[in-house]
């Protein structure tokens, strides 16, 4: 069987979620591989993190340099391509770092890739039947990948669950990164501006998408939300189509909120989107497309046009005051 | 500078319910609404703002058959220069890294200094640029939604990053960017604009032209191979309210009052 190994990425100090969780999804491809982590990086930080993930992992390469202390793809793959075996298959999150890594590392190890992967469904021979997502989260698909030669695969994040069980006692190992000199060069982080409105505070949402249409139609959705009395919150598209501030963008690159109810409307509810929905809201989805995968997490679905439906709906609110 | 843009022609899928096929080997294509990929649409609109401030060319190119000239007319009517049409039989099936070889040889034709992709297409992969760069040992930057040109040597990006934050790098040229949504507004593109690029001629390429070996590209060479398209069995999903507008309203209210929706 190939051997295994999962790329830990951290900040502060401190172990991504996904670390555990390449821990359940390598079970899922082999329930007997011991799992090797790689850590990069350099000084108390990376010291910190090599330690912790050896309580999951039996062994821990830990890479130091300098160069690797900054978020680089481009140092970092080199570290990797110094270090892992041709054959090996290596795990990481489908992240933004994770998606500027991954296809690159593919390309050098000349091995086999496949990113967001949602589950594993078991081996044969050296093939892994592997599930992902396509076309906006509407269908789901089956891959097989020949891991013979080696593979890069990305897990999307928060879907496998993550190994508690911490159990490993693993060591850590020093591995020298090799030569990673690179033509990009990490400059600085600029932190989002705040906004107006916290939507990170707020208890009830209307969070508007691409079902909108047109900015001039974003009067419902603000007058809605002024009889409900909730704040306007919006996915992606939105923010890219400059209608409303960045601020209000709920996701992965935007904003995590964690509201007591969650009203989606126009919204078709791409992981990234719900990434951002944390502690269980009631969650109301309302859009006129009936496979848009908002309805598969959503406590309640209407299958409306939104453009119709929530002017009466807003009215019927304002009556019943 | 010389920019070459990789486009896709996909479904739409904010325009379509997709679904898949009787026997599970595709999603039912009939009566699909087909439009250029989302996030190429925004690197078109990048390459042509670059080219209006620095001058030079901008080409689009596309691996696909003859229906995928309709997306690089389209990028032509926003203002890009050329487009090259990369089709061949030998192409049917390439996983990722088929198309970035493909892609590969059409660059090796040219002499580019940048090269855009979108950040991701309809698979949601997010894998041929970053895959295009390894493969022509040229540095690379994913979920690019800042370019700053000033510098004839490199470039100065902006990449976005988890919580809305914006890592900045600096970046040899020549390059390749993966392009994220909301770097630019796309210009509109109307039916007058695509009638003047309608006879403008488009270069096909197989794989005999690019001097690509066909065991290397398509379903043979792909190291990741579909089985079938399906619908999970997501269990339960929303409690889906039934019945007239008014009905669905007034259930609506009940549910968000006794859910503290409604202040």
């Amino acid at each position: 069987m190939a051997q295994f190994f999962a790329y830990i990425v951290y900040k502060n100090g401190v172990a991504d979620d996904s670390a555990l969780e390449i821990v359940s999804a390598v079970k899922k491809i082999d329930s007997s591989a011991a799992v090797t982590a790689i850590v990069t990086g350099s000084g108390a930080d990376l010291d910190k993190v090599a330690n912790e993930v050896a309580a999951s992992y039996p062994e821990v390469w830990k890479i130091s340099n300098d160069a690797l202390a900054y978020p680089n793809a481009e140092t970092v793959r080199k570290a990797l391509i110094n270090n892992l075996p041709a054959d090996g298959v290596i795990l990481m999150p489908h992240d933004t770092f994770g998606m500027d890594l991954a296809p690159g590392l593919s390309i050098k190890l000349d091995s086999a890739f496949v990113s967001d992967v949602v589950d594993f469904e078991g081996v044969e021979g050296s093939d892994i039947k592997i599930v992902r997502q396509e076309f906006a989260g509407q269908v789901s698909t089956h891959l097989k990948c020949d891991m013979s030669g080696g593979a890069v695969i990305t897990l999307r994040p928060g879907v496998f669950p993550p190994d508690e069980s911490k159990s490993a006692g693993g060591k850590v190992v020093d591995k020298d990164a090799g030569d990673v000199s690179a033509k990009r060069k990490y400059l600085e982080t600029v932190v989002a501006e705040v906004g107006d409105v916290d939507i990170t505070k707020s208890e009830i949402l209307v969070s508007v998408g691409r079902g909108i249409e047109d900015q001039e139609n974003l009067e419902i959705i603000h007058e809605l939300a002024k009889a409900m009395g909730a704040d306007v919150a919006c996915s992606r598209p939105i923010v890219d189509a400059k209608w409303l501030e960045k601020s209000r963008q709920v996701g992965t690159s935007g904003l995590t909120v964690k509201p007591k109810v969650y009203l989606a409307v126009g919204i078709s509810g791409s992981f990234q989107h719900m990434g951002g929905i944390k502690g269980n809201p009631f969650l109301i989805a309302i859009n006129k497309n009936p496979k848009a995968p908002i309805f598969q997490v959503a406590d309640v679905g209407v299958e409306e046009d939104i453009l119709e439906f929530l002017p009466e709906l807003t009215e019927a609110i304002n009556e019943a005051k | 500078m010389e920019i070459l843009v990789c486009v896709k022609r996909v479904p739409d899928t904010a325009e379509n319910e997709i679904e898949v096929n009787s026997d599970g080997t595709d999603i039912e294509r009939d009566d699909l609404v087909y439009s250029v990929n989302e996030w190429d649409n925004y690197a078109v609109e990048e390459a042509i703002q670059i080219k209006d401030k620095v001058g030079g060319t901008v080409t689009v190119v596309t691996v696909g058959d003859d229906e995928s000239e309709e997306v690089l007319r389209r990028e032509m009517a926003m203002g890009a220069d050329n487009g090259i049409l990369l089709n061949d039989d030998a192409f049917e099936g390439s996983d990722g890294k088929g198309v970035a070889a493909i892609l590969k040889a059409a660059v090796q034709k040219g002499n580019y200094d940048l090269i855009l992709t979108g950040a991701q297409a309809d698979d949601g992969a997010a894998q041929v640029g970053g895959m295009l760069a390894a493969m022509l040992d040229l540095p690379y930057a994913s979920l690019v939604n800042y370019i700053d040109v000033s510098d004839g040597k490199k470039l100065k990006v902006g990449r976005e990053v988890e919580g809305g934050n914006q890592e900045m790098n600096e970046i040899e040229l020549p390059c390749v960017l993966s392009i994220q949504t909301g770097i630019n507004e796309p210009r509109y593109v109307g039916i007058r604009g695509i009638r003047k690029v309608a006879s403008v001629e488009i270069p096909t390429y197989g794989a005999s032209d690019l001097g690509l070996d066909a065991g290397t590209v398509g379903a043979g060479a792909a190291k990741v191979k579909r089985l079938d398209y399906f619908v999970p069995d997501l269990g339960e999903g929303a409690e889906m309210l039934e019945g007239s507008t008014e009905e669905k309203v007034a259930k609506l209210i009940e549910l968000l009052k006794a859910k503290g929706g409604i202040k």
